[in-house]
Parts: C-alpha cells; structure tokens; sequence
C-alpha cells in the first residue's frame, strides 16, 4: 500500500472536525495565502463553539465582495477568497487568538461585531508571540518567556520573570486538533511548498495540530519537488486537497 | 503665525532620510510604507515585510502588475528584487526578535515623552489590533514613530503619558510629526528640527510634554 495524503474532497478533508475544536487558520490577511476552500467547507459544516487562532480576524463575505470592487485598479481579489470572517458569520467562533481582531480605520470585522455583542472571546497577542507559540506546538515545546508584550494587555495574568533584570512574560504553546493551511504544490506524501508571500502562517501553523490539511493548487508526482527546496516535510501533514480549477462559491460543494 | 505643515508624502521623505546603506528596515502600514518610494538611488536598504519577505522593490501602482503573492504586511501589492527572500512567519519573527532590524518606522496614535507607545486601538473600537507591531515596538534597534503633531480634532499626540491602550513602554527612538523631529532621550524630550515657519514655542505649544531644544537645533530637509 502506497502513502497517499491526498484527499479527493474539501467536503471529505473536513468531515471530522467537531463542534468545539481548536483550528489554526492560515493566510495573512491578502486574497491570495488563504485556505479559502477550507474554510468554506468548515462553514458548509457549521461546527459550534470553535475557538480559531490566525493574525487576521477576518473580513467575512460582504466586506470582502466591497473590498473586490475598491481595490479593483490596485490589487485583484480572486471570486473564490474566503477567510476566517466566513466562519465568525456562519456563528462557528466562540473564541479568537489573533494579532489582528479589529479592522483598520472605521470598518468592523463581523468578529467585533461579536465581541461587542458579548458572543465571543478574544486573546490579543502581537504576531510574533503568536507565531512562536504554534511554532512551539510543532515542536513539542510546552512554552517560552519573550520580553515582548510585557507591560501590555499581551501580558495580562500571566507569569513574568526576569532573565539579566529584563522581565519576560511566560507564554504557552498553541497546539490545535486542525491546522487549515495553503500551499502551492504537494505530493502524495504531504511534502509542500509555497508560492511569494504565501508561505507566511501557512508553514508556521503546518504540524501544529493533531491533523494538518493543506489546500495546494496542484498535486505533482513524488520525486518532482526538488528536496532542497521543499517548505514543510510531509511529516508534518496529514490531508492534501486540491482546489478546484474554476472558482466555486463558498456554499457549493467542493 | 505658525507655518505650513507637511503632508502625507513630505513627512515619509523626512523618514527616508534615517535610511543608511546596508540597513534593514521595517515599515508599518500608512505614512511609513510610502517611504519605501524615497530611499535614495543607488542606496541599497533591505526592506523587511513581517508576512514573510526579505529585499522587495518598490509598491506596484496598477492592477496589472500585481500578484496576490507578492504583497507586503498593509497588503499592498510590491514589485520583486534580485536578491528578494520569503519565509515563514516565525522566521520572520526570529529576525525582529533576533534584533536583526536595523530601524522601524510605525504609525503612532499617542507618544510620551519616556517613549511609551500607543497605536494598536482607536478610540471607540471593541478591540485592537497588535499586528507585527508590538514585537517591532519591543525589539527594533531603532523605533521611529510617524504621525501628525495633534489629532484631527486637535488634541496633542505628544503627552507626559499615555490614555490609550500601551503597546510597549519606551520604545520610541525619534519622533517626525508634520511639524516637528523630536528625540526620547533620558532626560526627556529633545526637539532636534522644526518645518521651516514654525518656532520652538509654536511646536511646544502644541505638546503635552515639555520640549528642550538641541543645541545643534536645524531645520527640517527633505532630500
């Protein structure tokens, strides 16, 4: 029997994920590093109570189609780029570890809009303790002390210490029962690499999880990688999905 | 009366000025990220971008040009560089952290004059964001912070301490307002360059915290 990851549907790759699980969601904040078929079929599913860690709190579907239009003669947005807001509007968020719950200026993430509401939670965390502690997950490291955040609401209830007079604060390791992450190209054995600045959180949070599913746009036979310049072994992957060569609406199947 | 203040692109010139061969740089979203477009000709900055990316060219202006995988942390489209890198986000974080960064430049909602930064929530919103630019904050060897002197309702941004929510204590190295360059330095806040029209008591009149002046005190020059 051949190792084979890839999975023949987004619908299939997220079956098991249960009301009240822990996802990391992979992306930045553009149109182009998101696992948007992922997420979409997480929202098809509509699981409760999930808590979600990532940087952006997300735009949801409305703000994203508004987005489209204005950035139109600047940045093209895909028709299929879905994020986390997709899921916070679809009522599957209780709680957000995030870098960036609150959207720029004047606008409102739906995720505020929760939160105002009192339906959610919030850990507030800068980007590098944030990716650090997935990291660390990956890595079997039970948690570390940075300087940075102390001081600050980062910091808030939890132990500091001193290392050479400087106060460090103690933060723990993020490990999730999913990570939700895009890639560019897999093969069969999970082996992955990225594309620009799409690596970003997707190879962070890679392994970080009890199961690691990675959306790519193209499966390439074994051998076909070039082991030098492979991101993230497929040690660290569970589930490979293709996305679909025509973009799809997030409530289509895929 | 007091003079002219500098717009958007003139106070990201002044910023560009900081810039020295072989630095790397990171840039905040706004005012910051439009001084990428003055580094000198010929002067090699290595811009740093915390979403994974290492040596970048210049914003891209049209649709045409962009890639969706090749943006920088405002997620603004940027133009590739020979010499160009792209990593993971804990890499990307390693080097802030590491202390590789030479200078940052972030948008600042408040400054005091011990350095204490406010910048990640605006008035009246649930919740802010920290983005990268808490750990730049804590970790930058250089933080300069970029903003108009008061705020839109003229309130001063220059304070003896912070009302809005901290992002870090003491961190900010130099200040350039629209009128304005002044240090944080142990003894408080020193003005080092005013916009040409505007007196020192001016500038102090439109600060919360008192003001020393530089012996060497000049002007402020854009190119």
């Amino acid at each position: 029997m051949a190792i084979n990851k890839v999975v023949g549907s987004f619908d299939e790759a997220v079956a098991d994920i249960a009301d009240g699980a822990m996802l990391h969601i992979g992306g930045f904040g553009g149109p182009g590093e998101c696992p948007s078929y992922l997420i979409a079929a997480v929202a098809r599913r509509k699981p409760r109570g999930l808590t979600v860690t990532g940087n952006l709190g997300g735009w949801g579907v409305a703000m994203i189609a508004a987005l489209r239009e204005r950035l139109a003669a600047m940045l093209p947005f895909p028709d299929d780029f879905y994020d986390l807001g997709l899921l916070v509007e679809q009522g599957c968020v209780r709680k957000g570890i995030l870098a960036f719950p609150a959207a720029p200026g004047n606008a409102e993430f739906p995720f505020e809009l929760l939160l105002r509401e009192g339906k959610a939670e919030l850990e507030l965390l800068g980007q590098g303790s944030l990716a650090e502690r997935i990291r660390a997950a990956r890595a079997g490291i039970a948690a570390f002390y940075t300087p940075v955040g102390v001081g600050t609401v980062a910091a808030e209830g939890k132990e500091i210490r001193e290392f050479g007079g400087v106060p460090h604060v103690l933060e723990h390791a993020l490990r999730a029962d999913f990570s939700l992450i895009r890639a560019y190209k897999a093969d069969r054995w999970g082996n992955l690499i990225y594309h620009g600045t799409g690596r970003t959180m997707n190879a962070t949070m890679a392994g970080a999880a009890r199961v690691t599913l990675a959306e790519v746009d193209e499966v390439v036979d074994l051998g076909e990688l070039d082991p030098e310049c492979v991101v993230t072994p497929g040690i660290y992957v569970e589930r490979v999905v293709v996305r679909p060569k025509q973009p799809k609406r997030w409530d289509e199947r895929s | 009366m007091a003079g002219d203040r500098l717009d958007e692109l003139s106070m990201a010139m002044r910023v560009a000025r900081e810039f020295r061969e072989g630095m790397y740089v990171n840039l905040g979203v706004g005012i910051p990220t439009l001084a990428s477009s003055f580094v000198p000709p010929g002067m090699e900055v290595i811009l740093h971008s915390e979403n994974g990316m290492l040596g970048f060219g210049p914003l891209v202006e049209d649709a045409a040009h962009a890639d969706i995988f090749l943006i920088n942390a405002s997620v603004q489209p940027v133009s590739p560089r020979p010499g160009m890198c792209f990593f993971a986000h804990e890499e990307s974080f390693a080097m802030i952290r590491g202390g590789r960064i030479d200078i940052t430049v972030l948008g600042a909602l408040e400054v005091a004059e011990n350095g204490d930064l406010a910048n990640y929530q605006l008035p009246g919103k649930v919740c802010g964001s920290f983005g990268g630019g808490q750990d730049l904050a804590f970790c930058a060897r250089k933080v300069i912070a970029v903003m108009t002197h008061r705020t839109k309702d003229d309130r001063p941004k220059i304070v003896q301490r912070v009302t809005l929510p901290l992002t870090a204590p003491r961190a900010v190295d130099r200040v350039v307002t629209d009128i304005a360059v002044i240090d944080v330095t142990p003894a408080g806040l020193l003005l080092r360059e005013y916009v040409p029209g505007w007196t020192p008591e001016e500038i102090q009149a439109l600060t919360a915290a008192p003001l020393r002046i530089a012996d060497d005190l000049q002007p402020m020059t854009l190119a």
